[in-house]
């Protein structure tokens, strides 16, 4: 099924914030669409876009490659995005990503065996005050989680687990 | 003093407009849009001093009237794409006050024959995206957006515009591009948006914060504006106070404030009372500010006094180290930083981060000599001057300024 069947309302909608000229503003819009049910973009799914605002297939993989918030690959069904940059490190990000794959038993970029959590280092994520913090991405969007503790992020995990499991 | 632009903090509920309106909300687009020329408002602008709060500090009124008139239609842009590390102002005003910044995305509108405007903001803003949505459709159903405002012939609509996790997103010319449906890389320069901008129209690029801070001057004129902080830099500056203080956050005060007052007043001092051992001013673009000496927390943070540190204000976003940090780790850091978000298109800063991180690794995990030490500073030498955009530049900041004010650290980090 093409985006445009799948998601009617939401294209029109996105379609109608650029003028005619512009049409090709679209694209990122778009992309966030395509990945929202599976979290990652499909070949098909590049090639539905690039049919609908007339460029090649090559233009869409290069948007897609190029940010981060973009994935190619399926991974767990939220991605964990923990700020280790600079500002959240001198107030203990690091030791905070440690001590949370610690307790999860996986590293950095990993999957939980349970496919619902993936780990990811990010940059800044302009919550600078309140380390630690991360984004969850996953089917709903993205989500703060800001002076966060490993006990509180587990907990968070396993709120998520639950969703996980009742939506199958 | 009561905020300016950080009025939240003192008037709950602000974030409503019937709150919005009661105080003085949208009477300044109103007036403009009804009884003045937009060449009016773009002077009251103009006279006020107001320099653009996104870091480079230009006068927001002569760029306003920069607009070329010969080639329409005209854009605006707001700039929503707060990745700067340390930076995390824009973010508290579009969720505490946003009408107040689309008050003033407004009134830039007008004064520029903007009948569209963009809010581009970063990815990551997910949920705020969605909140300024359901304010720019409230101002709609008020009759504050759309055809024939207040009467008369102009119209206006604003839309939202989310990026997907890209730093270099915030030079303007590569947000641009990417809300053209494109990778973000920046363009080349001259022209400049107002000449040629989005769909290659003259277009008006501005900070949020910048944005935010217009209401309040058509209300209450230039003379007012320039009354607050000093002559160089009127006006009040959000500073965002990160790194090792005790009481991290954003603090509104006039430009002049000094580090000490930031720093020890509102961030009620460093952690675990250590020493302030360097100040970044302008986020992970900064060089690094030596605090050798006691006397110098006490320099006026505006654009003109802080250079005289060898650093820049950029976006005020002060990160405080102190002496507990080396400067190898802190180099190493801004350097992926960098290398992480160099956008590819210009060869010396894609391929100076490259060199800048694979050298900066190895002097902190230990593995490298003191001649490894002057390879970095001169593989960033190297780069400055060289680069399509200020990002390569300003990823040199941090490593020219660590080593030639810190240079103790990174020998002691190496082998010999």
């Amino acid at each position: 099924m093409s985006l445009a069947q799948k998601y009617p309302k939401e294209v029109k909608q996105i379609l109608s914030k650029y003028p005619p000229e512009g049409k090709r503003s679209a694209m990122m819009p778009l992309l966030f669409l395509a990945q929202r049910e599976e979290g990652y973009i499909t070949k098909s799914a590049m090639q539905d876009i690039a049919q609908m605002l007339d460029v090649t297939e090559t233009e869409v993989a290069g948007v897609v490659g190029f940010y981060t918030l973009y994935h190619e690959e399926k991974a767990g069904k939220y991605r964990i995005q923990v700020c280790t940059d600079l500002p959240c490190a001198l107030r203990g990000a690091e030791k905070f990503m440690d001590d949370l794959c610690g307790n999860l038993g996986i590293k950095v970029g990993e999957t939980t065996s349970d496919g619902v959590v993936t780990v990811e280092a990010v940059t800044c994520l302009a919550a600078c005050d309140k380390a630690p913090m991360f984004q969850t991405q996953g089917p709903e969007g993205i989500k703060y989680h800001e002076n966060m503790t490993v006990d509180k992020t587990v907990e968070l995990i396993n709120s998520l687990k639950n969703v996980a499991e009742a939506s199958k | 003093m009561s905020h300016i632009l950080l009025r939240h903090r003192e008037i709950p509920d602000i974030n409503q407009l019937s709150v919005y309106k009661k105080n003085g909300g949208f009477a300044a687009f109103k007036n403009a849009v009804m009884k003045m020329k937009p060449n009016e408002v773009t002077d009251v602008v103009k006279n006020s001093g107001l320099r653009g709060r996104g870091g480079a500090g230009f006068p927001t009124g002569m760029k306003w009237s920069f607009i070329d008139n010969k080639n329409w239609p005209h854009y605006i842009v707001a700039n929503a794409d707060e990745s700067e590390p340390g930076t995390f102002k824009d973010r508290e005003i579009m969720e505490g006050n946003p009408l107040q910044f689309l008050e003033g995305l407004a009134i830039g509108c007008y004064a520029v024959g903007a009948q569209v405007a963009y809010i581009y903001l970063r990815g990551e803003f997910w949920e705020l995206g969605a909140s300024l949505d359901a304010k720019i459709a409230e101002m709609e159903e008020a009759g504050l957006l759309g055809d024939k405002l207040f009467g008369t012939d102009y119209s206006l609509r604003i839309y939202t515009h989310l990026g997907a996790g890209a730093y270099i997103c915030g030079e303007e010319t590569a947000l641009l591009e990417s809300l053209e449906g494109k990778r973000g890389q920046p363009r080349v320069r001259p022209p400049f948006p107002p000449a040629v901008g989005l769909y290659g129209k003259p277009t008006i690029i501005n900070n949020v914060e910048t944005f935010t801070n217009v209401p309040m001057i058509m209300a209450n004129g230039a003379e007012w504006h320039k009354s607050i902080g000093t002559t160089d830099s009127p006006g009040v500056k959000i500073f965002s106070l990160s790194g090792r203080v005790r009481k991290p956050g954003n603090y509104e005060l006039p430009l002049g404030t000094t580090f000490r007052e930031l720093i020890y007043t509102h961030g009620g001092g460093v952690q675990d009372s250590r020493k302030v051992k360097a100040i970044m001013p302008a986020g992970a673009s900064s060089s690094l500010i030596l605090v050798d000496d006691d006397k110098i927390l006490d320099t006026p943070m505006d654009y003109a006094s802080v250079r005289t540190l060898k650093a820049d204000l950029g976006s005020a976003s002060i990160i405080v180290v102190d002496d507990t940090v080396s400067m190898d780790w802190l180099v190493n850091k801004t350097v992926h930083f960098f290398k992480h978000e160099s956008c590819g298109k210009c060869t010396p800063c894609r391929e100076g981060t490259y060199w800048m991180s694979r050298i900066s690794e190895r002097i902190h995990d230990g593995a490298a000599t003191r001649a490894d030490v002057d390879l970095l500073l001169n593989v960033a030498k190297q780069m400055q001057g060289k680069c399509l955009c200020a990002l390569g530049e300003f990823s040199t900041m941090a490593v020219v300024s660590g080593i030639e004010r810190f240079r103790k650290d990174f020998d002691n980090a190496v082998k010999a």
